[in-house]
């Protein structure tokens, strides 16, 4: 041994080495992180400068003379306006003739210009007979070019839109006739198989639905069974069977939930098929042993001293558990379920066995309605072949991710907010 | 191992016959016999981890929460065994209270830690029935000066001194019958612990305590009878002052002279 005396110099001699350990280990740990926020920039730049552009839709300004001929009072409804957004293109362009020619012509507006001008005038009766400005919608083709997406160096017959549409195109811009506007459809309407009439609403709504089943499912039992397990529950051998099943539940592969049930709430209970009734119990069976881990993880956090304390003034094991852990134990367990929640709500394979996957352009009503979901809808769009959905697909996906930066926002917050130290 | 002195008392609230605890394996106590005297004060001491905290868990079934705990011999309060599968242990631990080693106020506000046992008991029929036993039950516990004007104030923002005492007040809220109290000093300065050690003096007479202490001074301060526990054995139970002064076994001797503890 040294002397006395000594021990700052022995101390000394390892002192740089721990520091040195520990400035090593900070390094490795600060780049870790900035390696998963560079992904995760890449990540989002890439989905953003795809995306933004969706946010935005070509429409074109009309002169439509609103024919009382075709349209009046008895036939507000059935009235053929999508022929007179055609007569008004006609009337700008009046050398086109032929066929084939006039039929590119009307393809440049989209197909539900008509109903436009038929929701406009079934709001305004007084605009029959005369002679309006109206902007509707260009086709996805019209889009893409105003969007800078089309190579117009390429051979006519590989483009969507011939040398004639293109002059079009370009007349009616010089016009001033065609404008980038912010696209409304897009977070209103359902899925379509026009990309300039596709909106996200529809799968919104269908994944709310879902949600909503899910939540109210998975919540209550998954808290409940949390608190048995932790609190009640005999400690056995069926107990510790119970646990490594649960534990392994978590860890399926969620394909295997929907075949589940498939299997179960499709054909078995005959639920309706596509429903966010029937994807909202298969998503509550994926989530649901998330939520009880978290909740048995929150429960035991909670010290056993407060539980002690509650027995020893006389409370039974429910009242203290009721009154003083599970508060306790709330933030965590909330947090763990708006974190299955979230899981959920990016949940794709599940719904896809469970028929949630069809094209459904209404926006469903109910939780036996035909629907879809975020995720799905991003899956359809992905795998569309027209050039306009690809922005569409990251314009989705930018919304999903809104939503569950918003629910893990949520998740932080609560904990925060209500997380006790002690 | 045979207790030296008299375990009997004459008037015996709780008795203790051939009580064994066991941890999984680990037999924690061993063979105690003691009787606890009605309204008399009784001070458990001894080497740390001799079992005083473990016997006195066992006097309140608190042992009951502890996984793989095991208590077998006879507890009996007032003659009623309490270790009877009939016997509602949610009515004995009305009965009796306990002060723990370490204070545990809950995370709630002062007057919900006091309010909270004779709520649930529905000891207060109004709500100025309830401030009354709030407010006696803090002044008992020496605490109520200190935290009169913020009683709405989160219990566990107080001091460790302070929140045993809360602890105390809230022990004492419920009128048990019997307090265990475990260290209740030992975060304490002199002047609170005078003060705790009145209180006990106040308390013997509606109440029984039993109370463990590494405090020889307190044990003769605040006790008629004292237990000496030594891994698990209870050695020696006798008046304090004859403990103190004429130790009868070694082990009894060596502990309160210093020599080993
Ligand atoms: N929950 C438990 N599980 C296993 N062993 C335990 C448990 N609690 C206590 N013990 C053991 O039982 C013995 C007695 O512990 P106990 O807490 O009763 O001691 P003590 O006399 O109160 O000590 P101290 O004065 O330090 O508080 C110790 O050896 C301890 O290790
Ligand atoms: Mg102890």
């Amino acid at each position: 041994m040294e002397s006395h005396s000594g021990i700052a110099a022995v101390v000394k001699k390892t002192l740089n080495r721990r520091y040195r350990a520990e400035r090593r280990f900070r390094r490795i740990g600060l780049a870790a992180v900035a390696v998963g926020l560079l992904f995760l920039a890449v990540l989002f730049t890439a989905i953003v400068s795809k995306g933004y552009t969706a946010f935005q839709q070509t429409h074109v300004l009309l002169d439509v003379y609103v024919d009382p001929d075709v349209v009046h009072v008895g036939n507000l409804d059935s009235a053929d306006y999508q022929g007179l957004i055609k007569a008004s293109l006609r009337e700008l362009f009046p050398d086109v003739k032929g066929h084939r020619d006039k039929r590119n012509l009307y393809k440049l507006v989209s197909s539900g210009a008509g109903s436009i001008l038929r929701q406009k005038v079934l709001e305004d009766t007084s605009l029959i007979g005369r002679r309006i400005q109206i902007w509707v919608p260009a086709d996805d083709d019209v889009d893409m070019v105003i969007k800078g997406h089309v190579d117009r160096s390429l051979p006519e017959s590989q483009r969507r839109l011939n040398n004639k549409s293109l002059a079009w195109v370009d007349a009616l811009k010089e016009q001033g006739r065609l404008e980038k506007r912010w696209n409304l459809t897009f977070f209103t309407a359902g899925d379509s198989r026009e990309p300039e009439l596709a909106g996200i609403w529809g799968a919104t709504v269908g994944s709310f639905y879902t949600l909503l089943i899910t939540l109210s499912l998975s919540f209550p039992l998954g808290t409940a069974a949390a608190v048995y397990l932790e609190e009640f529950a005999p400690r056995n051998r069926w107990t510790d069977l119970l646990e490594v099943n649960i534990n392994n539940l978590a860890a399926v592969p969620s394909i295997v939930f929907g075949l589940l049930g498939l299997a179960v709430f499709l054909n078995f209970f005959g639920l309706p098929r596509s429903s966010p009734l029937v994807g909202g119990l298969v998503l509550t069976l994926m989530t649901l042993p998330t939520i009880i881990i978290a909740g048995r993880a929150a429960l035991q956090s909670v010290p056993p001293s407060i539980r002690d304390a509650a027995l020893a003034v006389g409370a039974s094991k429910m009242q203290a558990v009721f009154h003083h852990v599970l508060p306790l134990a709330l933030p965590g367990m909330l947090t763990g379920t708006i974190i299955g929640m979230a899981r959920a709500l990016g949940e794709t394979a599940p719904l896809l066995m469970v028929g949630m996957v069809a094209f459904i352009v209404d926006i469903p009503r109910g939780f036996t309605d035909a629907a879809t979901a975020l995720p799905v809808q991003i899956f359809l769009w992905a795998d569309s072949p027209e050039r306009a959905f690809v922005e569409k697909t990251s314009a989705a996906i930018m919304v999903l991710l809104g939503f569950l930066i918003l629910m893990n926002g949520a998740a932080v917050f609560l904990r925060n907010r209500y997380e006790r130290r002690w | 191992m045979t207790t030296v002195g008299e375990i009997r008392a004459a008037n015996p609230r709780m008795t203790c016959r051939q009580v064994n605890v066991y941890y999984g394996d680990k037999h924690a106590i061993k063979n105690v016999s003691i009787d606890i005297g009605r309204n008399e004060v009784l001070a458990m001491i001894g080497p740390s981890g001799c079992g005083k905290s473990t016997f006195l868990r066992c006097l309140n079934r608190m042992n009951d929460t502890i996984e793989g705990c095991r208590v077998t011999g006879t507890i009996t309060l007032d003659g009623q065994d309490i270790y009877d599968p009939d016997l509602d242990v949610v009515l004995l631990r009305a009965q009796v209270g306990m002060v723990f080693q370490k204070p545990n106020p809950f995370p709630k506000s002062i007057y919900d830690n006091i309010a909270y046992g004779p709520k649930i008991h529905g000891l207060a029929r109004t709500r100025s029935e309830l401030d009354q036993i709030v407010e006696t039950s803090l002044q008992k516990a020496g605490l109520w000066d200190e935290v009169k004007d913020r009683l709405k104030h989160p219990g566990t923002g107080l001091s460790g001194g302070q929140q045993q005492r809360l602890c105390i007040a809230r022990a004492i809220a419920v009128s048990p019958e019997v307090i265990l109290m475990d260290e209740p000093c030992s975060a304490l300065d002199p002047i609170a612990t005078a003060r705790i050690e009145d209180l006990i003096h106040e308390l013997r007479e509606q109440y029984t305590i039993v109370i463990v202490t590494h405090s020889m001074q307190q044990a003769a301060r605040v006790s008629q009878r004292t237990a000496f526990f030594h891994m698990g054995d209870l050695i020696e139970v006798g008046p304090t002052d004859r403990i103190f002064t004429r130790p009868r076994h070694s082990l009894t001797e060596d502990y309160i002279t210093g020599r080993f503890g």
